[in-house]
């Protein structure tokens, strides 16, 4: 058996290799019943204006309990480094923790990083001593940037946040995860459990989702099919997949057949 | 005219002061609160729980333990923010 380590993360280790988002669900019952069902302990959430016309608005803390779940705010909704730095610095505040998944979208309509600008905010947040999680496109040049800046690990897309289209460049994924020391989490894109998999069988180190759990018919169901997913697509890198060839073998002895 | 439109204005600060109010931004709407409100006295006026709420003052953080020293004035932009669901 070759074994596996659990995931590790600027010395932290994690239960699961399966990381999950807490937006677009009907409620938040259904969202910690989904979370608990895919397994995952790293837990996204985002910093917004709290609602003062809503009675009473509770914030998510409220259903999500961080002795239970690692809680990493993101900076959704950022176009520019100097947003990015100050969502970071409050999520901060609100927060547990210095983890931050850093998001520059440079696009509202892809929702595509801004290589630029995601650059300048993850050095900035590395010296105010944060622990950087960038969401990056699937470029190797940009992560291995992000990584000598100090990143703690990369967060490549599999596809557009909210598509659902699955892993669109396996090579690039495997190219990243092999010239890179830290840590690759693929982040965006996957819509069901083969997407999943097939992106665990790169040998990346973990996934993000969140699209694909709410968007679903039965989320709760489908947390746990990600969880089998997740856990496959591991093992399966970690055995070894046989080579591809062209042709056909068969796989019965041609020997000892009838006349 | 300047001088004027200035001692105006003050005045009229004067006289909102003295109404006991000051005028700031809240979440992007203006507010009149109390003058000499602390920004703890703002978050219990508006029935908010000081440890799920992040208090930005002037695009300056204030941590929790401030919130009882630190007196609002007029023309400050207050953000409070907390996490909502998000990937």
């Amino acid at each position: 058996m070759a074994p596996d380590d659990p995931l590790e993360i600027r010395g932290r280790t994690f239960r699961s290799r399966l990381f999950v988002g807490t937006g677009k669900y009907g409620s938040n019952r259904e969202m910690v019943d989904t979370i608990r069902a895919s397994g995952a302990e790293v837990v996204t959430v985002a910093v917004r204006r709290i609602d003062l016309d809503a009675s009473h608005e509770e914030s998510i803390l409220h259903d999500l309990d961080p002795s239970e779940f690692f809680l990493l705010p993101n900076t959704a909704g950022c176009y520019t480094a100097d947003e990015a730095v100050r969502y970071a610095r409050l999520g901060r505040e609100a927060g547990l923790s210095d983890w931050v998944k850093l998001e520059v979208i440079g696009d509202q309509d892809t929702l595509l990083p801004d290589n630029a600008q995601l650059l300048e905010a993850t050095e900035q947040l590395v010296s105010e001593g944060f622990v950087v999680l960038p969401y990056t496109n699937d470029d190797l040049i940009t992560a291995l940037r992000l990584e000598e800046l100090g990143a703690a690990a990369v967060m490549p897309l599999a596809s557009p946040i909210g598509s659902g289209l699955g892993l669109l460049n396996p090579m690039n994924i495997r190219i990243m995860k092999q010239r890179l020391s830290v840590p690759v989490i693929v982040d965006a894109g996957v819509g069901t459990a083969s997407d999943a998999c097939i992106t665990m069988e790169q040998g990346v180190d973990g996934i993000l989702m969140n699209t694909a759990l709410a968007e679903a018919s039965e989320p709760e169901q489908m947390g746990h099919a990600m969880r089998l997913a997740v856990e496959a697509g591991r093992t399966a890198y970690l055995a070894g997949r046989m080579q591809k060839r062209d042709w056909a073998a068969p796989s019965s002895p041609t020997e000892g057949l009838l006349d | 005219m300047n001088d004027h439109a200035s001692a105006d204005s003050r005045t009229g600060a004067a006289d909102r002061t003295a109404q006991g109010g000051i005028e700031i931004r809240v979440n992007g709407k203006p507010r009149t609160v109390p003058s000499g409100q602390t920004v703890s006295g703002l978050l219990d006026a508006l029935e908010l729980d000081h440890r799920a709420v992040v208090v930005e003052l002037n695009r300056q953080i204030i941590r929790r333990n401030e919130l009882d020293e630190i007196a609002l004035e007029g023309g400050d932009v207050i953000e409070l923010v907390h996490f909502v669901g998000g990937g």
